[in-house]
């Protein structure tokens, strides 16, 4: 025991670089969608990039070291299986061994060799079934023993009649072998009858360049890609019953082989990723249930689509692979990262959807294009060691794609967070030997909290039965405790979950945990889309002017449901609500400014003052129409607390046709007093030349316009039709002709003010002219 | 009026150097620059600040400080030797070595008898001013650390020396240090780096003041050696401080280019106590103010950025008139192109090179406005470097192109050019008396070299292939100036020639006598270009206050138009110019055209219109585009001012009538200057 502890002792220093690679990179978190590389520039302190926008890629750590060839060619590895669960591998090496390595450890536990003369010539499976491990050596030999077994000589083998290419086993499935003309067995079939002949399905000159073996629920396929005079072909070898089609490759440009494959299954369809030097990377789909009649008669011609295409700075890639996350994230290896230049070492994901680019990391030393996936760690072979790095993405969403929600992880995934330190298990922590991967800052964090608080799990659990009071305090807790960074992958689940639990249990709910979550801005509707209708429903009215605040993705509906309850909210009990700060102040000095000039006129009092019960505005209005040419609406028709909660509404996003129908649905009473509320800010705006001064969070005089325009659109028929509409109608298009007549005004001097842009252009004098001038 | 073909030349790559130091004599009014480069320049504040005088500056001179006794001028620096100028033949007088290692400052006794300088080895030494030269009379006591600057107290008893990190006062008679100031250092990282004590002004009422490397202006009490008071004025070093004569206004100069005004007031209105009080702050450079004199009513300042700045004091000065405009100087007012006429070539002077161009043609045709496509592009014949450790005084280019000669304070040299397989000689054989010379003309025939030399007179020499003959020289009547000719001019016919000198005389010699014809009536204020016609014989002469007068050399009286040019007065707005008309030239399509330029417009006088009245719009040139031609002669007047081309070095006529314009925008110099120290700018 003790020497193995020295041993990963010594090894703590690589940890160590890419720690520090890490923790400067910590300081600059970026996002980097595709289209704007040019706004980044690369941060001269830091060597890492690593966008932690969305997906992320955490700390690495060395699972072994590496006998890279003479040449720096091949890593020296031939793969890395999974074995019985996602924290064991075993990694064959190019030559003669086999290693089981517990991954979390990075330890090896069993090491199998092959004799001096020998080589493995495929990696080693894991039979989970059997819990057998498989290899081939020498091509024809099949080799077969368990874990107890030490010397691998003495294991069962047998000699096949064909060359081996692989040996294909995972979870669910048996293990098939594929062999080196394209054949492919089970291989207890094959067992059974070692010496069976194995037929030749690849012509001439043809031979496999990759293949995987792909369970569903219902079908075991073999996939292996061939190349044939630089044409290139996918094969898939469905198993019970046996068929075999074949697909053709569409050509990208000439002399361009895919570099990498990847496969996966999604929705009864195989998705086969492949990766061109030109940093091109094509999807192509096939079903995994055959076509029917004329398979494998003749080859078709596999449709792609290009999904991504890479920046490879200068040249063509040469040691570079991409392999599938998921339906909307690749992580790609030995492609340069955007903004860092020309160097190839990088480990990036990026999303297909949007095309952004996730998450990058350096890779010290040489990178051979090999990259493995199980679970979620990524192996990546690079330099001298192979490097495990664990991921985790959430689901994408747009708005995370462009990075306004900053970090919001809705899935459950700890496995990230399970790498031990043996620092910390050694010298501090011996109370938890398997904490969470923690920034040095958190932990820092951690050691000055005398009594060690509950962990999100706890919380998670305790938000489900817990009384009200006690959640609150243990939110509270978990909040103050962390730092911001820390705190974005639960807030999502937090939030979630008392959401959840308020709404199955109607006497649960705790309003000012929900706020606390939202101000950390680590949200965004789309991770917990019930938070604004549960506020709703409660009428906490707060909480929803925050969340229209922080949420950059509210849905027009949202939108609206929030404006109705606002809008028919009677004022009295708008006044009881808590409000932001913020726009109460901006409020106040909007309406200071209404009761201002009032003031000064010595007590004569206009005939607003007589109406500011505000409804009703517009029928005294209509009678003075022929003066509306200035209006003069001073009183707002809505109460302080309203207004901000309407500004509020008035500040989100949106999209017109989107937001038009559900408009239709406010009554037109509501319609009436909005349009009047937007008429006052509208005046106060222009008459004043009140800009949104102060700082304040306030309505732009383009929204509130905007505003104006849908609802008319909406309901411009009724509002016709009322007769309380009738002056405020012709109040708007009042200002609506003062705008015109602006625009026309501007319209007729257009052309001298052209003229005055054309005379700025200078003439770029040079060293020598010869002009010609004329004195009078 | 016409249309011009102007070749736009901005290929002459002049760079003024930076200004070192300054002294300014109250009693001349006349302020003495040093350059980089050791050039040294005389402005006269009383005439328009016109830049009467240049003495050329040598490799190894570096002017640190300047000093005026009298109307003699010493300069001293970094290599060590006390120089004093010879300002009639503009050159050194004679050069004393200090023995003291480079001499950082230099200052004279109010009296005029001692001269002390401050030394790298930290000694002052004293030197007795003689009439005729200076002798070393004793050693202060001596110092560890270099004395940067000097300050005599008015009554000649006590000095001030500004050391590293300490001022020190000296008692003038015993040598002895009776006061050491320590001075406090920068805060921060500047900690351990010694503080300067770059400039000190020693008071009457025995305040010192002192400028340092620390950013700070200090008031210290020299009587109990105390500190008074603390000003920080920037972040960087305070280079120079200057003190009015009545020492109730002080500066200070800046590296960030500032200059700040302390004043000598009462804090409180009613109050008897007065003191020093920071009042205003002027920016006026991009760089290091490295010089600075407070004149009666102006700060004048100068450093990297190389330009001359006078900033009128507005409480000194009646506001809104020509007095208190701000004024900058960079380009030198004489001019430094010489053109052929005839041959199409433009002649460069640089301190330490010459360099000769064709100028580039073009045959196309164009309306007024358009470029001409270029067919010829301009093209260097000769960069010709000089000789020797002295810096070019003057150069000439015949107007044929075929002879270059040109003059250093103690060597002249003469080539002959060959410019159609551009080949130089130089011509080996020279007469005697051709040593040196302030001002260089060629005959318009080219046959006759004009050099003006030493009190006022002219060697005529005689150009002929293979040597050239010493004929005459030139002299005014006995007994009159003594000042040097910076003005020459040989009339179109070869019959005349003109000189002027900075005592505001011009003579006109007869050539064909080769005697002095006559002497047009001094005006107060110097000429700055004169010209005779090629036809009519008159001579036109511009004055620094911006008069023109013609004189009609055979009737030797101002002509019918100068008498009606002063009776009715030239335009305030021609007179409100602050630029010296450098050079005049003539149309020879049209003889009642001048050409005149200054640096910001060339100017064509049609003597045949009317002058303009007070009330005419003076630049009316694009009034006049916009009237139909028929109205036009009814707003016309005789000033064509054109301001198309700026910052003009040269505007001459080439005997095809097109123009020669040579322009170099200063933007292009501000842009060669090296990086000024940072400066937080908002938002940056």
């Amino acid at each position: 025991m003790n020497k193995t502890i020295t041993v990963d002792v010594l090894r703590e220093p690589v940890r160590a670089n890419h720690s520090t690679g890490l923790a400067g990179a910590e300081k600059q978190r970026f996002r980097w969608p595709l289209t704007f590389n040019c706004l980044f520039s690369r941060d001269p302190t830091s060597s890492t990039f690593f966008s932690s926008s969305m997906a992320a890629l955490y700390e690495g750590y060395t699972l072994c070291g590496l006998a890279p060839a003479q040449n720096l060619l091949s890593s020296g590895i031939q793969g890395v299986e999974a074995e019985r669960d996602s924290d064991h591998v075993v990694v064959t090496d190019s030559t003669r061994s086999v290693t089981l390595y517990k991954v979390s450890d990075q330890k090896p536990l069993s090491s199998w060799t092959v004799k001096q003369g020998q080589t493995l010539t495929c990696s080693a499976v894991y039979n989970s079934q059997t819990k057998e491990y498989v290899a081939v050596s020498d091509g024809k030999v099949i080799r077969i023993w368990k874990e107890e077994e030490i010397l691998l000589d003495k294991a069962f083998k047998a000699t096949v009649s064909s060359d081996v290419w692989r040996v294909h086993c995972v979870a669910g499935g048996e293990p098939v072998v594929l062999f080196q003309r394209g054949a492919v067995r089970l291989l207890d079939s094959l067992l059974s009858a070692p010496q069976q002949s194995i037929e030749e399905i690849l012509a001439q000159e043809e031979v496999i360049r990759w293949s995987t073996n792909i369970v569903t629920e219902s079908q075991q396929v073999v996939i292996f890609t061939t190349e044939q005079k630089g044409d290139h072909f996918l094969y898939l070898q469905r198993l019970n019953p046996n068929t075999l089609q074949r697909y053709r490759l569409e050509r990208e440009e000439p002399g361009l082989s895919p570099l990498s494959f990847s496969a996966s299954c999604r929705d009864k369809h195989i998705c086969l990723l492949y990766l061109y030097p030109n940093g091109h990377v094509y999807q192509s789909v096939v079903p995994v249930r055959g076509l029917g009649a004329d398979e494998g008669a003749q080859a078709l011609l596999m449709p792609r689509s290009l999904l991504l295409a890479l920046p490879i700075g200068e040249g063509l890639l040469e040691a570079a692979s991409a392999q599938v996350l998921d339906d909307a994230h690749v992580a790609v290896v030995g492609v340069p990262h955007p903004s860092a230049g020309a160097g190839k070492d990088f480990l990036c994901i990026w999303n297909t959807n949007f095309q952004t680019l996730q998450a990058g990391k350096e890779m010290a030393g040489k990178i051979y294009g090999q990259l493995w996936r199980y679970s979620n760690k990524l192996f990546i072979p690079h330099g001298k060691t192979l490097s495990v790095i664990p991921y985790e993405w959430p689901k994408s969403s747009l708005a995370s794609a462009l990075g306004k929600l900053r970090q919001a992880k809705t899935e459950e995934s700890k496995a990230p967070t399970s790498v031990p330190s043996w620092n910390n298990i050694l010298h501090e922590e011996k109370a938890h030997p398997l904490r969470t991967v923690e920034t040095r800052k958190t932990r820092t964090n951690r050691k000055s909290q005398s009594a060690p608080s509950l962990t999100n799990d706890h919380i998670l659990e305790l938000i489900k039965t817990a009384p009200v009071e006690e959640v609150q305090k243990e939110v509270e807790v978990l909040l103050s405790r962390m730092d911001v960074q820390g705190l974005q992958p639960s807030v999502g689940q937090l939030a979630s979950t008392l959401v959840s639990r308020s709404l199955d249990d109607p006497t649960f709910y705790t309003p000012s945990s929900l706020a606390q979550l939202v101000h950390t801005r680590c949200l965004c509707h789309s991770v917990c889309p019930d938070l604004v209708l549960l506020a709703l429903e409660r009428k906490d009215y707060f909480l929803c002017q925050l969340c229209l605040q922080f949420f950059p993705d509210i849905p027009e509906a949202v939108t609206c449901a929030c404006l109705k309850a606002f809008i028919s909210m009677p004022d009295v009990d708008a006044e009881k609500v808590s409000v932001e700060p913020d726009g109460v102040s901006f409020m106040e000095s909007l309406m200071a400014r209404e009761r201002g000039p009032l003031g000064l006129q010595n007590g004569f009092s206009p005939i607003e003052m007589d109406r500011s019960d505000s409804l009703g505005v517009g029928d005294t209005r209509a009678e003075d129409k022929e003066k509306a040419t200035t209006p003069t609406v001073q009183i707002c028709p809505v109460g302080l607390h309203k207004a901000v909660l309407l500004n509020e509404i008035l500040q989100t996003a949106y999209s017109d046709s989107f937001l038009l129908p559900h408009l239709k649905d406010l009554s037109s009473q509501h319609v009436l007093l909005f349009l009047q509320y937007l008429q006052f800010l509208y005046l106060k705006y222009s008459q004043d030349a009140f800009p949104q001064m102060h700082g304040l969070r306030s309505p732009s005089l383009t929204q509130i316009m905007d505003w104006v325009c849908l609802l008319l659109d909406a309901h411009f028929t009724v509002l016709v039709m009322t007769p309380e509409a009738k002056g405020l109608l012709l109040n708007l298009h009042s200002f609506v002709k003062s705008q015109v007549r602006l625009v026309s005004e501007l319209g007729k001097i257009e052309g001298s003010l052209q003229e005055l842009n054309k005379m700025k252009v200078k003439k770029d004098v040079g060293q020598y002219s010869i002009e010609v001038i004329e004195l009078f | 009026m016409g249309e011009f073909k102007v070749h736009r030349v901005r290929f002459f790559d002049y760079m003024p150097t930076a200004i070192r130091a300054m002294a300014f004599n109250s009693r001349t009014e006349r302020l003495a620059l040093a350059r980089a480069d050791g050039a040294l320049e005389i402005f006269n504040f009383a005439d328009n600040y016109f830049q009467e005088k240049v003495i050329p500056g040598q490799d190894g001179r570096a002017v640190e400080a300047l000093c005026w006794v009298g109307q003699r001028l010493f300069s001293a620096g970094l290599n060590g030797e006390i120089t004093e100028y010879d300002l009639e033949n503009l050159r050194p007088r004679y050069t004393v070595e200090a023995y003291g290692g480079p001499i950082w400052t230099i200052s004279s006794n109010s009296q005029g008898t001692l001269l002390a300088v401050g030394c790298e080895d930290g000694t002052v030494k004293m030197f007795e001013i003689l009439e005729e030269r200076i002798q070393f009379q004793r050693n202060l006591d001596r110092q560890k650390g270099r004395i940067i600057s000097l300050s005599w107290h008015p009554s000649g008893t006590l000095i001030a020396a500004g050391m590293m990190d300490m001022i020190r006062i000296f008692d003038a008679e015993t040598g002895r240090a009776t006061h050491r100031l320590l001075v406090e250092r920068g805060v921060g990282a500047s900690k351990s780096k010694e503080v300067v004590v770059w400039s000190i002004v020693f008071l009457s009422d025995h305040t010192i003041v002192s400028g340092d490397s620390a950013g700070k202006v200090q008031i210290w009490d020299g009587v109990t050696g105390t500190l008074v008071r603390t000003q920080l004025v920037t972040k960087w070093d305070v280079l120079a401080l200057s003190v009015s004569n009545d020492e109730s206004s002080l500066v200070a100069g800046t590296s960030e280019g500032t200059v700040v005004q302390f004043q000598f007031i009462s804090s409180t209105v009613g109050q008897q106590d007065k003191e020093w009080v920071r009042t205003r702050t002027f920016k006026n450079h991009s760089h290091d103010v490295r010089a600075l004199a407070h004149t009666e009513t102006a700060v004048v300042s100068g450093g990297m950025d190389t330009q001359l700045v006078v900033r009128p004091l507005l409480d000194k000065v009646e506001k809104n008139t020509q007095e208190s405009a701000l004024r900058k100087m960079t380009l030198p007012h004489r001019s430094l192109v010489c053109c052929a006429k005839k041959a199409g070539l433009l002649l460069f002077q640089f301190p330490d090179h010459l360099e000769l161009w064709r100028l580039g043609e073009s045959d196309g045709h164009g309306k007024p406005g358009d470029s001409l496509p270029v067919k010829r592009k301009p093209e260097k014949l000769i960069q010709l470097k000089r000789k020797g450790e002295d810096h070019i005084c003057c150069s000439a280019l015949s107007p044929c192109g075929g002879w270059l000669a040109y003059s250093t304070v103690t060597s002249f040299r003469l080539y002959r050019l060959q410019n159609n397989n551009i080949s130089i000689t130089k011509v080996s054989k020279l007469p005697k008396d051709l040593r040196s010379a302030h001002q260089l003309c060629f005959s318009p025939d080219s046959s006759k070299l004009f050099a003006s030399s030493s009190h006022s007179s002219v060697i005529v020499v005689a150009l002929n292939q293979p040597e050239c003959k010493y004929l005459h020289t030139l002299k005014p009547k006995s007994g009159e100036s003594e000042q040097p000719v910076h003005l020459l001019f040989a009339s179109e016919d070869g019959k005349w020639l003109a000189t002027a000198n900075t005592d505001c005389e011009i003579h006109v010699y007869n050539l064909d006598k080769l005697k002095l014809h006559c002497t047009v009536p001094v005006y107060s204020s110097c000429p700055t270009a004169i010209a005779i016609h090629p036809t009519t014989s008159n001579l036109v002469a511009v004055h620094a206050d911006q008069q023109i007068f013609e004189f009609s050399l055979v009737q030797k009286e101002y002509t019918e138009w100068s008498r009606k040019l002063q009776k009715q007065g030239l335009h305030s707005l021609w007179l409100e110019r602050d630029t010296p008309i450098t050079h005049v030239a003539f149309n020879p399509q049209n003889p009642a055209h001048i050409i005149l330029h200054d640096t910001f417009m060339f100017c064509i006088i049609d003597q045949s219109l009317p002058l303009p009245e007070a009330k005419t719009p003076f630049y009316n040139q694009m009034t006049l585009r916009s009237l139909p031609e028929p109205q036009r002669i009814i707003h016309s007047h005789a000033f064509k001012i054109c301001k198309n081309f700026q910052h003009l070095m040269c505007v001459s006529l080439l005997e095809d009538h097109s123009l020669v314009v040579v322009e170099r925008p200063l933007l292009n110099i501000m842009s060669q200057l090296p990086a000024p120290v940072r400066q937080k700018k908002f938002a940056t």
